[in-house]
């Protein structure tokens, strides 16, 4: 009976599309209303995004970079769900979703401080509404319960959403969270991009589910499976998360089928360890980039001009912040101090004038 | 004046900061319509309602990111942990998280939350209740850790701790939550966190401890007196930052201290005031700086706690032998 109570819960969770690879509509009804202007503003931020990443790992290995978790493959489930928010939602990204946080407002240069290791990488503008990117798996997902029930309790009309990969889903706060939100009917959005490794083991081998988005049925909220590499997808699953949450039907789990093309980090993860070329190859062929470009080609919304375009914007742009974040002042000990509490025991005072004496020296 | 308990200035504490602050929630397992497994929240649900004093599932990990995230809203959460112990299950979320709130974010963010939970030996717990752990909090940059041992000082440093916009695991010993009463204001007033108090004036000897042990040991200087010993015993109150120059202070008069905490020896609360009284005082010291603690085991069974735990007979002890030095 248990065997087939499960068969039944798993035909409920056939991944959602709309852009198949071909960049072809394959789902009408579900169409997400954006206007010409909008699609176009998706690839921007797809191509952008790409160049952005192809920089950032020619900059880590120049060493100019410091910690950094390559995005390709990955831009339509981030950028897809970061265009369905409100800029009063609040982001609660891991470690690699960087791209979110700086299409939510968080300027370049200050995600390039992050990458590097500088304090003023975290102190967001107050107009953004994002937390730091995550580096114990799980952690940000008991927080965005938190998020959302204090956006809730506030009256604001706004989600929490966040992100994680397939490896957080083994977490304990992964169920922790989404459990706590549930019981809370607190608006939130639980986005698990499952790009089919954590670091290098494979999805199949980290759970007897056969999707990570029917795990949503044990917490008792929405799960959606989506494909993560069609970004209208991704945005109109996310779009209509954000509309239940809001409106007190409860948060939701989407899974993202993705792929990330590069390794885990630039820290020395080499991939051909745990993946065929013949995997990589068979999800390079459902490239975000190009079915969305071969769907806005047929509606002549896009161009090789056009892409040009925002391929020079990108690298100016880059260059620029690249420029912003070395002429950033050095971290002092004594800054570090400082940044600890609003208001200093007695112990960091002692030290604060200690390290203030030696740097004045 | 009224006369209250400790856990009654507990709540009168609680009571006092959701009456003036709408921001103040308090939440935990069974701390709703229950009241808390020591009724430290009894009535604060049916006074203040369900969207201030609320249950919470059994997790303790969800508990600090549901306490985290009302943070970075603008709320003042006031979450419990129902047993200590139970600490280890988000030791991220305490130490890992909350702690660093600030510094991460260049002191953009911060965590405005105070951690209350019950601790400490002697009422035969199960497994994982009672452990003293006091000194892994105060190894965490970024939190400040309280242990009151009077209900007027309990109500004064919960209501400091409420307020402080930076993380506060405030620690409340089982064993005093009921054993004495004493006259609490009824008004509001609160105890800087970090300041020790002299709990008896001496002249012979400095005992610094905290928590159930300042009983333990006021109970010794009461022993050592009548042999002619006049011990000063400091409640150091606040374990995280340490209070030193009251320590080092009365250390300057009476030339000897000893060092009462009932956690287990290695490392430590003890270990750390010991190092800071040898940096400060060493040249006033006419013995070395002895330690009461309890032995490097795990946490006894219940059974065992009588004979495991430190008590006032050891603090006369080691106390004579740091005077006859």
């Amino acid at each position: 009976m248990a065997t087939k109570t499960l068969e039944q819960v798993e035909g409920h969770f056939e991944m959602f599309q709309i852009l198949n690879e071909e960049g072809e509509i394959v789902n009408k009804d579900a169409l997400p209303d954006l206007s010409d202007e909008e699609l176009q503003e998706l690839m921007r931020r797809m191509v952008y995004t790409r160049i952005w990443d192809q920089r950032a790992i020619s900059l880590n290995r120049q060493g100019r970079l410091g910690f950094y978790a390559p995005v390709a493959g990955q831009e339509a489930s981030m950028l897809g769900s970061q265009f369905a928010l409100e800029k009063e939602d609040w982001i609660l990204p891991g470690y690699r979703d960087v791209p979110q946080i700086v299409w939510h407002g968080l300027p370049l240069y200050q995600a390039f401080l992050y990458s590097r290791g500088h304090f003023h990488g975290g102190q967001f503008p107050e107009e953004v509404n994002a937390l730091m990117p995550q580096i114990i798996i799980g952690a940000q997902i008991v927080q965005t319960a938190g998020v959302a029930l204090g956006l809730k309790r506030k009256g604001k009309n706004s989600v929490a959403i966040t992100y994680t990969g397939d490896g957080g889903a083994s977490q304990g706060d992964f169920y922790e969270g989404m459990n706590f939100a549930g019981a809370y009917n607190a608006p939130a959005i639980f986005v698990v991009q499952n790009n089919q490794f954590a670091i290098s083991v494979p999805v199949e081998e980290q759970s007897a589910a056969k999707t990570i988005a029917q795990k949503a049925v044990a917490a008792g909220i929405n799960g959606v499976q989506v494909d993560g590499m069609d970004v209208l997808a991704v945005y109109a699953a996310t779009k209509e998360a954000r509309e239940n949450a809001v409106n007190g039907d409860g948060p939701t789990l989407l899974e993202t089928m993705c792929y990330r093309y590069g390794p885990h980090t630039m820290a020395g993860d080499d991939p051909t360890r745990y993946r065929t070329s013949e995997l990589d190859d068979e999800w390079e062929k459902r490239d975000p980039l190009v079915r969305f470009r071969k769907y806005l080609e047929s509606k002549d919304l896009w161009s090789e001009e056009k892409e040009n375009e925002v391929v020079d914007q990108a690298k100016d742009d880059i260059k620029a912040a690249i420029k912003k974040t070395d002429d950033t002042p050095k971290q002092k000990v004594s800054d570090l101090i400082e940044i600890m509490f609003e208001k200093l025991p007695v112990n960091l005072q002692q030290q604060l004038e200690e390290y203030r004496e030696k740097e004045s020296k | 004046m009224a006369q209250m308990t400790m856990i009654q200035a507990i709540t009168d504490a609680m009571r006092t900061e959701l009456k003036n602050d709408e921001n103040v929630l308090v939440f935990g397992e069974d701390v709703g319509q229950n009241g808390g497994v020591f009724r430290a929240t009894d009535g604060l649900q049916e006074e203040f309602g369900e969207e201030r004093v609320f249950d919470t599932p059994l997790a303790e990990s969800g508990i600090s990111g549901l306490a985290i995230g009302l943070g970075l809203t603008g709320f003042r959460p006031v979450m419990e942990i129902q047993f200590f112990g139970f600490v280890f299950e988000t030791m991220d979320g305490v130490a890992g998280q909350m702690a660093r709130m600030r510094y991460r974010s260049g002191g953009h963010y911060h965590s405005p939350i105070t951690v209350r939970s019950p601790f400490g030996g002697g009422v035969k717990t199960p497994e994982l209740h009672a452990d003293n752990l006091e000194g892994l909090m105060a190894q965490a940059p970024g939190l400040k850790v309280v242990i009151p041992s009077t209900p007027y000082d309990a109500k004064g440093l919960l209501l400091a701790s409420i307020r402080d916009n930076d993380p506060v695991i405030f620690l409340e010993h089982m064993k005093l939550y009921r054993s004495f009463r004493e006259e609490v204001p009824e008004e509001e007033y609160t105890i800087e966190i970090g300041k020790a108090d002299i709990k008896r004036e001496g002249k012979d000897l400095t005992i610094v401890t905290y928590g159930a042990m300042v009983h333990t040991s006021l109970k010794a200087a009461e022993e050592l007196a009548e042999e002619g010993i006049e011990a000063e015993v400091i409640d150091l109150r606040t374990v995280s930052p340490l209070d030193m120059d009251t320590v080092v202070e009365s250390v300057k008069k009476t030339n000897r201290a000893i060092v009462v905490q009932e956690a287990q020896k290695q490392a430590g609360v003890g270990a750390s005031v010991v190092a800071d009284i040898n940096d400060n005082a060493i040249l006033h010291l006419e013995a070395p700086v002895l330690r009461v603690t309890a032995p490097d085991t795990v946490y006894p069974f219940a059974a065992a706690e009588d004979v495991w735990l430190p008590d006032h007979k050891d603090v006369v002890e080691r106390a004579k032998t740091v005077i006859n030095f």
